[in-house]
């Protein structure tokens, strides 16, 4: 299901939050099934925190290592989002 | 890789294009590695060459631990791309040897254990 999800999100702009609580910001360019992100356009949230991605403009995220990934919310629709969960979980 | 079906391909997160980058490689205990990516699978296990770790306590260490490395999927957190023309550290940044760089990582533990004990004495005593 999310998958599906972050696909229909391709091309928005999202801030990744990682378990290590680093903050990116990027575009979401692609995402695969095991939910690895690859972001485009990215900077760092806290730049002066993590000196060491200062010339990264592309990188890849891996799924396990993603806490939260925060979308715009005129993105989400929600009356799509419950009908989908609801056919999933039947 | 047959679970992916046709309309999927183009989403498919691909290292592909990072193939003889330079990447900067974050690992699981947050250490740093730069190196051209000369290999993957489809777990994101990377073979990188030329690695070189770096440290940051405020000022720049490079080592070369060794020149061919094979990082295990499990450790991979993030991959970057360098961008060759952008500035790859803060010009305030100056390097060290070794020897110093050591010293000062050492530095920034003891301050931190230190400070995190005397949380908890002051916790422990109910001071504010």
């Amino acid at each position: 299901l999310f998958f599906s999800y972050f696909k229909d999100l391709v091309g928005r702009e999202v801030t990744v939050e990682l378990k290590n609580d680093l903050a990116i910001r990027g575009t979401l360019h692609s995402v695969d099934q095991y939910l690895n992100i690859k972001l485009e356009n990215t900077r760092v949230v806290d730049q002066d925190k993590y000196p060491h991605m200062l010339s990264v403009r592309n990188c890849f995220i891996r799924g396990s290592v993603v806490r939260y990934v925060q979308l715009p919310p005129e993105e989400v629709d929600i009356e799509l989002l419950h009908d989908a969960t609801r056919r999933e979980a039947r | 890789m047959s679970r992916i079906g046709h309309d999927d391909s183009f989403l498919y997160t691909s290292l592909a294009t990072y193939l003889g980058k330079k990447l900067v490689v974050l690992l699981g205990d947050g250490r740093h590695r730069l190196g051209l990516l000369r290999s993957f699978d489809q777990f994101a296990s990377i073979v990188l060459e030329g690695a070189c770790e770096r440290v940051i306590v405020g000022d720049l260490y490079c080592d070369i631990p060794l020149g061919l490395n094979i990082i295990r999927r499990e450790n991979v957190v993030l991959l970057g791309e360098m961008d060759m023309e952008k500035e790859e550290l803060p010009s305030h940044m100056t390097a060290v040897s070794t020897v110093e760089i050591k010293r000062a990582q050492k530095a920034e533990r003891d301050a931190t254990y230190l400070k995190g004990s005397m949380k908890n004495i002051m916790e422990f005593l109910g001071i504010d």
